[in-house]
């Protein structure tokens, strides 16, 4: 038996044994409008069940909620490969995600990449197990799309910042305990005057205030600092080069973004609402839309897929991820003004079984911000232009 | 098997773009549309493809083929895409080649692989028979006569029907138009008694013909494959030249969008250049996201054939996304390039003519959106 074949029995006999038996339901809907049971770990978190907790301690405990990072810091350590097996076991058992967060997918690789060792220490083992729950500290009123031009001031202290500033757009701020915030250093130069810095919700002059949106939802907030104290040990990378660390967190982001997982096909969900006349769609033009969509969803598809191929074999994924984010959000927005369509006017209950509680109508209406958040289309066109095809300035 | 070329296929590829950039630039093409020439294609280019081993891509080694598979024959068919390289490469390599493997019997196999790999013989397929595609609703008529068959009907949009040597006839045997059983495939020899070969002039200057047959007499040896059977092997050979043709328009798209691109650089408007204004560049910037998708669904539905079994999904799914990018991308490259690009002198223009017509041959997008729905089960 091979290295890899050994490793995927004892994954497989692992999971048997320590994922509980409500785990293993798949993933709903729901991971779309960022609801639901989804376990996000951190102080303030509160387990739907005693099933979930003990998954995301027992995942946590292995690193396999980070199964790539090494295992000093509370990862897996694990090859790719290993990782993909993992994977597919995971996926076989239809296991839930033990733990999703920003920690894992934004704020651990920029430490990984940029972080002292120290900062490695003391905050990665925390986001594998769970422990802490971070939020992302960029959008500004007026420094949304043109993220560069964010006011949020550091003053130099010697030894520490005092940070003054509000944020907006911050993703669950009310309910995480650390925030990693980029703030400006050097008011006479946009880019190079920004640095990236970590400090804890409870610090003293930090509020926050939930923004109700259309879906009805409140995953957003506004985010006040006044006179907030930040130690110098907490700041990543270089005074004044954060632009750097913020750009390789968004490219993150973007494939994460993009990457939402490729829920089942529109016509399983079409044909069992409105069913069939010899094998077709009674709604013809419908028909004719689910095809166009899942042509163009299936091949979206495809490319995740070409692109996660060419990363591995040492391909500089780059500007790629603007296409990947700007394209995948669309799509999904796409897809969810056809599922509103299948479901004619039970989409549209606000409450009721039919529509699970408002659930088509709040996911279609969420996904409106997946064009707008991580960078709109417009932006993600705009880096293409400039940086794949190199169009003039 | 991973979305990215190997060394072999990354080889294949330069040396494809390398061999038509120099031996069959657009001016070939235009040159040969000019002159209105009577074979439509270079022979001398046709000869170094063969050479080159392009024409037996698809032939097995043992019939003098190099058996590079469907992969390496989209990746063939994208580069001539880029060139608009004109040949029998797709009628005979491809669909000839295909129809012949699948169905053929061992002594039809080792007498025209071979040819067909050496590019001394073209085969072409003659199936649809009004201007839309749907090869079960076939009419064309063969009847059981002595030691054989007659054959008596017209089909159209027949490529390099007027230059080919045999032409592969998709008839009736029995049934009525549209059953899907009942159909056969006869090797018909053009120059037989009763074959009428009327080159058609279309838009994108290659060779397409209407064969009539009257009275056109076989013998049994030139049955291919079973009678009244003949969907068994066309389904798997159309799936793979759909899979073909939407690498030929992937490379149609990619140029395209290039040379926009290029264009975009250079030609200045309001004193600027005109690609810094930015309803230009989200234009770009979509078509090349556009692209870059269809690329991998040509790419996934080119392994998919590789590695045999029913792709019918998967060539669909091909031929309809590469057929809306193509359209987009052509579309897309006249308008940005302005004025000039309505004009005959500049080659953009060339390959939105032959864009349409690779997208119409053997179903567009609707018929194949219509086909990856049905598959899909809706």
């Amino acid at each position: 038996m091979s290295d890899l074949e050994a490793f995927r029995s004892e994954t497989r006999a692992w999971l048997e044994e320590n994922c509980p038996a409500t785990m293993r339901s798949g993933v709903g809907e729901s991971l779309t409008s960022g609801e639901g049971d989804i376990c996000w770990g951190g102080r303030k978190f509160q387990f739907k069940s005693e099933d979930q907790k003990l998954w995301l301690e027992r995942m946590g405990s292995r690193g396999w909620t980070v199964p790539t990072w090494p295992t000093e810091y509370g990862g897996g350590g694990l090859s790719k490969d290993e990782a993909k097996i993992l994977q597919e076991e995971l996926r076989r058992i239809k296991a839930k995600p033990a733990l999703v967060s920003f920690g894992i997918w934004m704020l651990g690789p920029a430490l990984l990449k940029f972080g002292t060792h120290e900062q490695k220490l003391e905050h990665l083992p925390k986001i594998a197990r769970g422990e802490i729950r971070w939020c992302q500290g960029y959008s500004e009123p007026n420094a949304g799309s043109d993220l560069a031009s964010l006011a949020t001031k550091a003053e130099d202290k010697g030894d520490h910042y005092i940070v003054n500033g509000q944020k907006v757009w911050t993703s669950y701020a009310d309910q995480a305990d650390w925030i990693f915030c980029l703030v400006r250093t050097n008011p006479d130069d946009k880019h190079n005057g920004i640095s990236f810095v970590l400090f804890d919700m409870e610090s003293e002059g930090v509020s926050t205030k939930p923004i109700q949106l259309i879906s009805g939802y409140s995953p957003f907030c506004e985010t006040f600092f006044d006179n907030v104290t930040v130690s110098k040990t907490n700041l990543v990378g270089e005074e004044n080069k954060g632009w750097t660390i913020a750009k390789y967190l968004l490219t993150h982001e973007r494939t994460g973004i993009s990457d939402m997982g490729m829920p089942a096909p529109l016509n399983s969900l079409a044909v069992e609402k409105l069913g069939t006349i010899d094998g077709e769609l009674e709604d013809k033009m419908l028909r004719h839309q689910i095809a166009e969509h899942e042509i163009d969803a299936a091949s979206f598809v495809f490319t995740m897929e070409r692109a996660k191929d060419e990363a591995k074999a040492g391909g500089d994924m780059g500007a790629f991820s603007s296409m990947l984010k700007g394209y995948g959000t669309e799509i999904n927005k796409a897809r969810h003004e056809l599922i509103v369509k299948v479901n004619g006017s039970d989409a549209f209950e606000w409450e009721g079984q039919f529509s699970n509680n408002g659930e088509i109508a709040r996911s279609w209406l969420r996904t409106k911000a997946n064009s707008i958040e991580g960078g709109t289309t417009e932006v993600q066109l705009n880096i293409i232009a400039k940086r794949i095809l190199d169009l003039p300035a | 098997m991973a979305m990215i070329l190997n060394e072999e296929q990354q080889l294949l590829k330069e040396s494809a773009e390398g061999f038509f950039n120099e031996k069959a630039p657009i001016s070939q093409l235009r040159q040969l549309r000019d002159d209105k020439d009577e074979t439509g294609y270079s022979k001398e280019l046709w000869t170094e493809m063969s050479e080159m081993g392009f024409a037996g891509l698809l032939v097995d080694e043992d019939h003098g083929g190099t058996g590079f598979g469907v992969m390496g024959a989209g990746i063939v068919a994208e580069a001539m895409g880029r060139t608009l390289s004109a040949s029998p490469y797709f009628a005979s390599s491809i669909v000839g080649a295909s129809l012949i493997k699948m169905a053929g019997n061992d002594t039809q196999k080792s007498t025209l692989l071979p040819a067909i790999a050496a590019g001394e013989t073209i085969v072409t397929l003659a199936v649809d028979e009004t201007s839309t595609h749907n090869p079960e609703r076939t009419s064309v008529k063969a009847t059981s006569a002595e030691g054989g068959y007659v054959l008596n009907g017209m089909k159209t949009f027949v490529p390099e029907g007027h230059v080919a040597d045999q032409i592969i006839v998709l008839a009736r045997t029995s049934g009525d138009a549209g059953d899907a059983n009942g159909l056969s495939l006869f090797l018909v020899d053009r120059r037989a008694a009763g074959v009428i070969a009327d080159r058609t002039v279309m838009s994108d200057s290659r060779n397409w013909a209407k064969i009539t047959l009257e009275g056109v007499k076989v013998s049994a040896e030139n049955l291919l494959g079973e009678e009244g059977a003949a969907m068994k092997a066309l389904g798997p050979v159309l799936d793979k030249a759909n899979i073909i043709l939407a690498s030929e328009l992937l490379g149609i798209a990619q140029e395209c969008l290039d040379r926009t691109v290029a264009y975009l650089q250079e030609r200045k408007q309001f004193g600027v250049l005109i690609g810094s204004f930015q309803g230009l560049q989200h234009r770009a910037a979509q078509l090349f996201s556009e692209i870059e998708v269809t690329r991998s669904a040509v790419m996934k539905a080119q392994q998919m054939a590789e590695m045999g079994g029913d792709v019918s999904w998967f060539a669909s799914l091909a031929k309809a996304k590469a057929s809306k990018t193509a359209e987009l991308a052509t579309n897309e490259a006249i308008q940005m390039h302005g004025g000039i690009g309505m004009t005959d002198e500049f080659d953009i223009g060339f390959f939105i003519k032959r864009a349409r017509v690779a997208q119409t041959l053997y179903g567009g997008f609707n018929y194949h959106a219509d086909r990856f729905a049905r598959t899909s089960g809706y």
